[in-house]
């Protein structure tokens, strides 16, 4: 391997660790706060979804998990990774380091952190019946995914946040439009038949489905999501990386 | 990077060619509404020229030290050999591994422990794992740290600190170190130290850019001075008449 190689592999785990290492230091309970916040989020919606309003779907604690799980980890490891080069402002005004990096290992430090959430998803998974199968090789895969798309994504709202600092308002708003555009609490049935396909193509929406196709239903996601998820994430990598080279030579001025 | 070509013929390790930067004006903050006002009432951004057509080449193993009063262009200049930031016009080379010691300690974190920030430090100035390992050892007792070494930062005194920040730079093993005037390092025992090990990595062909208002401690190290006055080179040339000529004008003023 040559050594550029080396050295930004090591860059990348040691600022990753940084973040990790940063996060749990100095929280008396560590990792069990990271697994309080979905369980509030699914005792509440249970509540709601089954004694307010009735929801048909049978298993609904584990159906809300799945999507909680998901829309958690892409709405805090993409605003994040927008506040990222901000954040760090000090770090690449002084530092000459890969500025991708910096989004990227925000972005991945979170996708660690999920991996908690992810085991209590799993337990429950378990819990509720379900028997571990072979479709659940697709979880790295669809997960990978997703964190590839959210890369792209932090990598262009990260640079423009530069420029312009009201990005990150901008991705506040938009998780909040997604909590309800993202079929967490209602069943991909429930969307009209029209819409269905435009909803495929949100890579979170799509993350959603896949998961409870896999947990809930013991199917491989349909081949039509798959390709769907794969090329939104391409397409906002390549955008994202083209738009983060375009903008990078700007960010000691605007820093 | 090649340092020199296969002829035996030295390039130069740094080579500015007509190097101009300039930074845009605007309020600091860049909110949407601001970035949209400046527009409207600047279309074509005015900018304030840190740099101004500036040329000097540095072979290896020399020193150099950058003189100037505050804004003369100094820091920009640094920024540019470091890489951190480009020029409008003209052309910035640099060949060899650059080592800035720009701000001592960016980059630690209190809640880490000293070696996790020496770890993550090493990372941050270009090493490899192994080469960290390797160095580990040597970085820790030159830092003078004991058993410190595995307490979180926060714990140490600023002097510790600066002592860890120094000694993970000095052995990085650059090809050209930068010193923005850091080296008022802990005690007057361990600046000494400082000096003795960059005066060691000097002898060993690291070149050097040094900057600093006055002259002082510069002398010990360059052999070359470049006084920078509005952005522009006003004098290059040997250590001793430089530095004499800009503290006259310094007097004068």
């Amino acid at each position: 391997m040559p050594r550029w190689w080396k050295q930004t592999v090591n860059l990348f785990w040691e600022l990753v660790l940084k973040d990790f290492r940063v996060r749990y230091r100095n929280m008396s309970l560590g990792m069990f706060w990271s697994l309080l916040n979905p369980l509030v989020m699914m005792v509440l919606l249970t509540f709601v979804f089954t004694r307010i309003f009735r929801s048909e779907v049978p298993h609904f604690p584990l159906f809300v998990l799945c999507g909680i799980v998901p829309f958690n980890f892409f709405s805090l490891s993409w605003l994040t990774g927008t506040a990222a080069l901000v954040d760090n402002a000090r770090l690449i005004k002084r530092v000459a380091i890969p500025r991708m990096l910096v989004p990227f290992s925000t972005v991945v430090g979170n996708a660690l952190h999920t991996l908690i959430q992810l085991g209590l998803l799993l337990a429950f998974t378990v819990g509720f019946g379900y028997t571990p199968n072979v479709h659940w090789w697709w979880l790295p895969v669809i997960w990978l995914l997703t964190i590839l798309f959210v890369c792209g994504l932090s990598l262009a709202t990260s640079a423009l946040n530069v420029l312009i600092r009201d990005m990150r308002y901008l991705v506040e708003s938009t998780n909040l439009v997604l909590f309800w555009l993202v079929p967490i609490f209602y069943p991909f049935s429930a969307i009209p038949p029209d819409l269905r396909d435009v909803y495929q193509f949100n890579p979170v929406a799509a993350l959603v489905l896949a998961m409870r196709q896999i947990l809930m239903e013991n199917t491989s996601p349909a081949a039509s999501l798959l390709w769907k998820l794969t090329l939104v994430s391409l397409v906002s990598v390549a955008v994202g990386g083209l738009l983060f080279r375009r903008l990078e030579r700007r960010f000691y001025e605007y820093l | 990077m090649s340092i020199s070509s296969s002829q035996g013929i030295a390039l130069p390790l740094i080579e500015f060619e007509n190097v101009t930067k300039s930074f845009p004006l605007h309020s600091g903050q860049n909110l949407l509404r601001q970035t949209v006002q400046a527009f409207l009432r600047n279309p074509r951004g005015e900018r304030f020229i840190a740099l101004n057509d500036v040329s000097f080449r540095l072979t290896k193993g020399e020193g150099l030290a950058v003189v100037g009063r505050n804004g003369a262009g100094k820091s920009t200049l640094l920024t540019l050999v470091a890489g951190l930031s480009h020029p409008d016009s003209g052309r910035v080379t640099v060949r060899g591994r650059v080592g800035a010691l720009l701000e001592l300690g960016t980059g630690l974190h209190p809640d880490l422990t000293g070696r996790e920030n020496l770890y993550l430090n090493a990372a941050l100035l270009g090493f490899t794992r192994a080469e960290t390992i390797a160095v580990e050892d040597r970085i820790v007792e030159f830092a003078e740290l004991g058993h410190f070494i595995d307490e979180p930062l926060r714990t140490y005194s600023q002097g510790m600190t600066m002592r860890l920040a120094f000694s993970i730079a000095v052995h990085a093993q650059p090809e050209i170190l930068i010193i923005d005037e850091v080296l008022a390092v802990g005690d007057a025992r361990f600046q000494k130290k400082c000096q003795q090990k960059i005066m060691e990595m000097r002898n060993a062909g690291c070149t050097f850019l040094f900057v600093s208002h006055l002259g002082g401690q510069v002398q010990h190290f360059c052999q070359r001075a470049l006084w920078l006055d509005g952005g522009k080179v006003r004098l290059d040339g040997d250590c001793e008449t430089v530095l004499a000529t800009y503290e006259e004008f310094l007097r004068g003023a």
